[in-house]
């Protein structure tokens, strides 16, 4: 347990508790509405979407791929589920339903372009991205659908208390689906075989190849489990938003990616977990929320999120170029 | 002893290039065996016919165990117990050595058994007396450690035939030491062991047998207790290297580097010698006893914290390389591939890119003429051969490679040339032209500096030998006064 403590101690994981808690404490003296529960509850609920679509995209990234187009899967995923139920009586079941089914195809023909293709996967979702939104703005016309039906316009929510003005302390469905998010990508990632087998093929592609991985089926696991992703984080967003605009997500993937890479996730694949993406959200989420309680210009606020972005990824590879100097000297000295 | 493999009449054609010919090899179980052959003699090809990657052409028999194999594929392969290492390892540097050992158990689509995992790794490794954390990663293992961790991945695959390519290759003396004390231990459980390589001299002393290839031919398998390096060298490249031991005679040379009391905390300490003009001086020591520290900062690439350095007779303070190419030394890399080429560029940047000052005209443009002129200079003066100079580098040869490393540095003009292991990963026939290199760039007055890993090649080929360890000098010799065996020892002391 104490060995356990103490390596975990040397992570990049326990570094970003560190700064985050330590952001959490300043905030909560800083400002009067920080360290409030009704605060939490707000951030979690706004931060579901980008959060379960980084629960998507860490297991891209540790299985040594990237995907850029999962922005414009949920779009397309969330306009044609919310179409049908405006038309159809298909119920939540139904909605969920198409929502994953179209976001998992859409992943898995991204697997399948990246696999056959042999092209970097940046290029091939940069490309997809472009060709799904492409074809769902010409089919729409942009048209927002404005009116939802309205068991989903009221959402799943419930009271679970009340604060000392009776307001009441609410637990919602995007706060269900981004705990669940986290915890199916746990599973997947450490307790099944295919987990192992992503990571290994993100570690070292060629040995994964040697020892008999099917790649073909692993990307398809990894790119098909974002597209899922989009497709469930697509309609807790549409719920939050009350409306479906094509247009309202292309653009946020970047915040998404960074989120993953601040959590220690590296774009050379096979590094990430999921308390690292937690942690990178939270990070994120807490810098621009306490900004904003601040009273800082929202301009600030970006500038000063791409900064803490930038020095907290040079430290990961500083740390690493340390580490692998480190091993060098050790090896130099047992010699 | 009861033939585990047997091979007969193993011929294999890649689009019209006879990579084999008609093959014949047996590995008897528990066997120690090596496979000794030169780049291109074929034994890459044979490995992937018994590891079942390739098929061999009709005619080809493989029989394993007595029964014989038709249609042999990968996975009937590692069935059978053919485990292939090959020189990268191919391990998962970010997952466990448990999972890497028992990486068979993360196979299909079911929940991870960690503790399964963790015995079977517990298992292979106490089979062979390894001992190594189960839960740390491999990124964070030495190169000796991840190879043993390879070894046990495939004694867990009940492994009965191990065949290791270039084993030894990064490994300094001791851990070769360690990785033979396990080769017999397999051997003793039974398991033969197949060791591919082109620098033989230490498998040779546990080997039972040595089957040589050379152009695709099976030149004959003989006993280990017969073999001497020069037989081999001359099995396998089908030429006789007589190397004569140096007896120039330099007392009248000028002094070109000097060096006097030159320290460098953590890296080596009180160092101090001269090179003079004509002369080859050959460092040689382990891994990690200074002498690439040591001519790092001779390259102005670490500046040493005492002691001096004098070049014709000047002081120098380099502060960094570039004013160590001004003043006249070159450096070729230890590690050709990663450091001093730049592999997709074409053959004439690669020379011309560190004098492309040199070759400026008016406004500061690069002259072609001036380029081409270079360029054509050096690939002919060292020999290399090329269709194209415009090709990119990576399509030579290894031996070709190294060339264009020295034609590079050598267009600066240098007086001094520092060569870290010259010849890693290079044939003996490339690496006899390289030497032939060398001595001719010392006739014409060149200072030479060669650190080497290979006390053959610093006995064969300097006039002079310097041996450190743990950053000291710790013994100069001449070659013709001192024999192979009492640098070797000087050298593990």
């Amino acid at each position: 347990m104490r060995n356990a403590l103490r390596r975990f101690g040397r992570t990049h994981e326990a570094r970003l508790l560190l700064v985050t808690v330590a952001l959490m404490i300043f905030l909560s003296f800083a400002t009067k509405n920080f360290f409030t529960i009704q605060n939490a509850l707000d951030l979690l609920t706004s931060y579901a979407f980008p959060g379960m679509m980084a629960a998507g995209l860490v297991v891209v990234l540790v299985a040594g791929g990237l995907d850029i187009s999962f922005t414009a899967v949920a779009s397309i995923a969330q306009y044609l589920a919310v179409l049908a139920a405006n038309h159809y009586g298909i119920g939540w079941l139904g909605l969920f339903g198409i929502a994953l089914a179209v976001g998992t195809a859409l992943g898995l023909l991204n697997a399948l372009l990246v696999t056959g293709l042999r092209i970097a996967s940046i290029i091939v979702t940069i490309a997809m991205l472009n060709v799904y939104y492409g074809l769902l703005m010409f089919v729409t016309g942009g048209d927002t659908i404005n009116s939802l039906p309205d068991w989903f316009a009221n959402g799943l929510s419930w009271v679970v208390a009340f604060d000392s003005h009776q307001n009441p302390y609410i637990l919602n469905m995007q706060m269900i689906g981004l705990v669940l998010a986290f915890i199916m990508t746990w599973l997947l990632l450490n307790r099944t075989s295919v987990g192992r087998q992503l990571r290994a093929l993100g570690g070292n592609p060629e040995a994964a190849k040697r020892v008999g991985f099917n790649v073909l089926r692993l990307n398809m696991v990894a790119y098909g489990y974002m597209g899922f992703m989009a497709g469930l984080a697509s309609l807790v967003q549409a719920q939050v938003a009350q409306t479906v605009m094509p247009n309202a997500l292309v653009g946020r993937e970047l915040d998404v990616l960074a989120a993953v890479v601040l959590g220690g996730a590296s774009l050379f694949g096979g590094v990430g977990t999921v308390l690292g993406t937690i942690l990178g959200l939270a990070l994120l989420a807490i810098l621009q929320n306490g900004l904003i309680l601040l009273g800082v210009a929202s301009f600030w606020t970006e500038c000063f999120t791409g900064i803490v972005f930038l020095v907290a990824v040079s430290t990961i590879a500083w740390e690493r170029r340390r580490q692998r100097l480190a091993i060098r000297r050790v090896i130099g000295t047992a010699a | 002893m009861p033939k585990f493999l047997e091979m007969t009449g193993i011929s294999k054609q890649f689009g019209g290039v006879r990579a084999l010919s008609d093959v014949d090899l047996d590995i008897a179980a528990g066997e120690v065996h090596c496979l000794a052959g030169e780049n291109g003699s074929g034994k890459s090809t044979l490995i992937k016919i018994i590891s079942g990657v390739q098929p061999p052409e009709p005619g080809g028999r493989i029989m394993i165990d007595g029964h014989e194999v038709s249609g042999l594929t990968p996975a009937e392969s590692i069935r059978r117990g053919i485990q292939v290492i090959y020189q990268d390892l191919s391990l998962f540097p970010n997952l466990t050595v448990a999972e890497n050992i028992a990486v068979e158990r993360h196979h299909g689509l079911h929940a991870v058994n960690w503790s399964a995992i963790r015995d079977t790794a517990q298992a292979a490794m106490q089979r062979v007396g390894v001992s190594i954390d189960p839960q740390s990663f491999v990124a964070d293992l030495s190169i000796a450690q991840r190879q043993l961790v390879a070894i046990c991945r495939a004694i867990a695959n009940d492994a009965r035939l191990v065949i290791m390519d270039e084993p030894t290759a990064s490994l300094t003396r001791h851990e070769v030491d360690a990785l033979l004390a396990l080769t017999l231990e397999l051997k003793r459980r039974g398991v033969a062991v197949v060791f591919v390589s082109h620098r033989l001299d230490e498998v040779l002393e546990i080997a039972e047998r040595v089957t040589v290839l050379r152009n695709g031919e099976k030149k004959g398998t003989f006993e280990a207790r017969d073999m001497t390096d020069r037989r081999l060298v001359e099995l396998m490249t089908g030429k006789s290297f007589n190397y004569e031991l140096s007896e120039t005679d330099l007392s009248a040379a000028p002094v070109v580097l000097a060096v006097r009391n030159l320290s460098r905390a953590g890296d080596y300490d009180d160092i101090s010698f001269e090179v003079k003009a004509g002369e080859i001086l050959g460092i040689t020591g382990r891994l990690g006893s200074g002498r690439t520290e040591l001519a790092l900062s001779l390259f102005g690439m670490s500046p040493p914290d005492h002691g001096e350095i004098r070049i014709k007779d000047r002081p120098l303070q380099l502060s960094s390389n570039r004013e160590a190419i001004a003043n006249g030394i070159a450096y070729v890399s230890e590690d050709r591939l990663s450091l001093g080429l730049i592999m997709e560029q074409p053959i004439s940047s690669n020379i011309a890119l560190p004098v492309l000052e040199r070759l400026r005209g008016p406004f500061g443009l690069v002259q072609a003429g001036r380029w081409r002129e270079t360029v054509r200079r050096w690939i002919a003066d060292l020999g290399i051969k090329v269709s194209d100079p415009e090709n990119p580098v990576r399509t030579l040869s290894g031996g070709n490679q190294q060339r264009v490393v020295l034609a590079k540095w050598l267009a600066t003009e240098p007086s001094l040339l520092i060569l870290d292991s010259p010849t890693v990963g290079v044939d003996i026939g490339a690496k006899d032209g390289i030497y032939q290199i060398v001595r001719d760039l010392a006739a014409s007055g060149l200072a030479v500096i060669m650190i080497s890993d290979e006390i053959p090649e610093v006995l064969y080929h300097a006039d002079r030998i310097l041996i450190m360890q743990e950053g000291r000098i710790a013994g100069e010799y001449l070659p013709h006064q001192v024999t192979e065996a009492a640098l070797r020892q000087a050298v593990d002391a």
